[in-house]
């Protein structure tokens, strides 16, 4: 079975760098999605993730500027200290409003913005975490027909962000790290 | 813990109300950023512990006063002083040592909120020597922001973290010597504060007031789509003398407007534009 998306949003937090580093070695180099990811980070440290990803993956990294255009083959990384939110017309947004479960990005702030403009071609997917951020926003998803993908609790670093998503809703898959690979690979890119 | 109740609205609301506001105060939200809208309206239906969208509609329709309060609400005053050390340090070292050329310096710092960056450039000037013949203008669409402002008093609980921006940027000297504390609040020195212009200004539908220098305006046009940032980059770029300085936020940029050409970036990665034609 294939499932069609126009885009990948992956949330995480503690314990998730790992999980999203080996699926970056391990997905195949037509994957073509674009990928935004939303991952706590800590303000203050000048971060070289960034640069961390580009060199283990052959999708464009681009940490998101305000309006920059979601393309095909980038992974977008949300920046410290905003929230990051898609347009109708395919643009990201950052807003520097309220922290949501004491985060900022807010993974549910991304997934709610991103699910109103993808509807069902958005996939979901929520990582290891020590925070019940992105529970609601996997559950707003799956509302609006998206699909959603929890990391296996028992698989997760830090279970209690998975324990949440999957307290208030039923995800789609519930997937271990390294079935998360074999999962993208059945995705296939269609335009929103 | 009890997942939070939310109310989420659809396009449709966003628009009815976005038509509701225009038609009856004259207040035209079309071109902010749809997304970052709607999150206000929904944080607002939330603070206010509303039960629905026809509460919300009914009571902006029917009560000036709550209209006044859900502007407030929509404009975001989350801010800091001296965010981004980076960017102070290039303006410390690079623009505050042109601006002293001038026998009079005019700044305007536009979408002040509740004045961090205000006092934040107070300081730096005030260690150049060149605070007495500044005039800041710092303006906003929201006056309850702007009374903050003008008081200079912050959260205590704040300045550590304003100190150690303080340092990163520069900084050499004492930060508590800016301010006063008593209780949880820093009373920041008048002295700061006394060239300081505060007014009301909607960077929506008013025009230019004045030529300046230096224009800040940081992480204010994430908020408008990219019409209405042209038209403020615009407003901007009558406002600035030549080879004057535009300064926006950390993930902003001039590149989708049409002033764009006009604009050096001067500093690698920091957002600090001169006006070159």
């Amino acid at each position: 079975m294939t499932y069609p998306a126009s885009l990948v949003a992956i949330g995480g937090s503690a314990g998730s760098l790992q999980v999203i580093l080996t699926l970056l070695d391990t997905i195949n180099a037509g994957f073509s999605i674009p990928v935004l990811l939303v991952l706590h980070r800590d303000p203050q440290g000048e971060s070289r993730l960034e640069e961390l990803l580009s060199f283990r993956s052959h999708l464009v990294v681009k940490e998101v500027e305000d309006k920059d255009i979601v393309e095909r083959g980038h992974l977008y990384l949300c920046p410290a200290d905003y929230h990051v939110l898609i347009e109708d017309d395919g643009s990201f947004s950052l807003d520097y409003s309220e922290k949501e479960h004491f985060s900022r990005p807010s993974i549910d702030l991304a997934f709610r913005a991103a699910a109103d403009v993808y509807k069902e071609k958005l996939v979901g997917i929520l990582l290891s975490g020590a925070n019940a951020d992105g529970a609601a926003g996997l559950r707003y998803i799956k509302e609006r027909k998206g699909t959603t993908v929890v990391q296996q609790p028992a698989d997760a670093l830090v279970r209690y962000m998975p324990d949440q998503a999957l307290q208030q809703s039923s995800a789609d898959f519930i997937l271990t790290g390294a079935e998360l690979t074999h999962f993208l690979q059945r995705l296939y890119y269609v335009s929103p | 813990m009890e997942p939070t109740k939310t109310i989420f609205l659809s396009d449709e609301d966003i628009e009815l109300l976005i038509n509701d506001m225009a038609v009856t105060y004259g207040y035209d939200f079309s071109d902010y950023s749809k997304a970052s809208f709607k999150r206000r309206i929904e944080r607002l239906l939330m603070i206010d512990h509303l039960s629905s969208f026809a509460e919300l509609r009914y009571r902006i329709l029917h009560d000036e006063s709550y209209f006044q309060h859900v502007v407030e609400e929509i404009s975001v005053t989350v801010t800091e002083m001296l965010r981004d050390p980076g960017f102070y340090r290039i303006l410390r070292d690079t623009v505050v040592p042109l601006l002293a050329t001038y026998p009079f310096i005019k700044v305007w710092h536009a979408g002040c909120a509740t004045g961090e960056e205000v006092y934040s450039m107070a300081i730096l000037l005030q260690e150049a020597g060149l605070l007495h013949k500044t005039l800041l203008y710092a303006t906003d669409m929201n006056p309850a922001a702007l009374a903050k402002a003008r008081s200079g008093i912050f959260p205590l609980s704040q300045m550590q973290q304003y100190s150690k921006n303080y340092v990163a940027s520069g900084g050499t000297r004492d930060f508590s010597s800016y301010y006063t504390a008593s209780y949880h609040l820093a009373q920041f020195d008048p002295a700061l504060s006394e060239k300081m212009i505060f007014a009301t200004h909607n960077l929506v539908t008013d025009f230019s007031f004045n030529s300046f220098q230096l224009i800040l305006c940081r992480n204010v046009l994430i908020y408008f789509n990219k019409k209405l940032q042209d038209r403020v980059l615009s407003l901007f770029d009558e406002s600035l003398e030549a080879n004057g300085f535009l300064a926006l936020g950390t993930k902003e940029s001039i590149r989708f407007s049409s002033v764009a050409p006009k604009y050096k970036q001067i500093a690698g990665k920091e957002k600090l534009w001169k006006k070159v034609k």
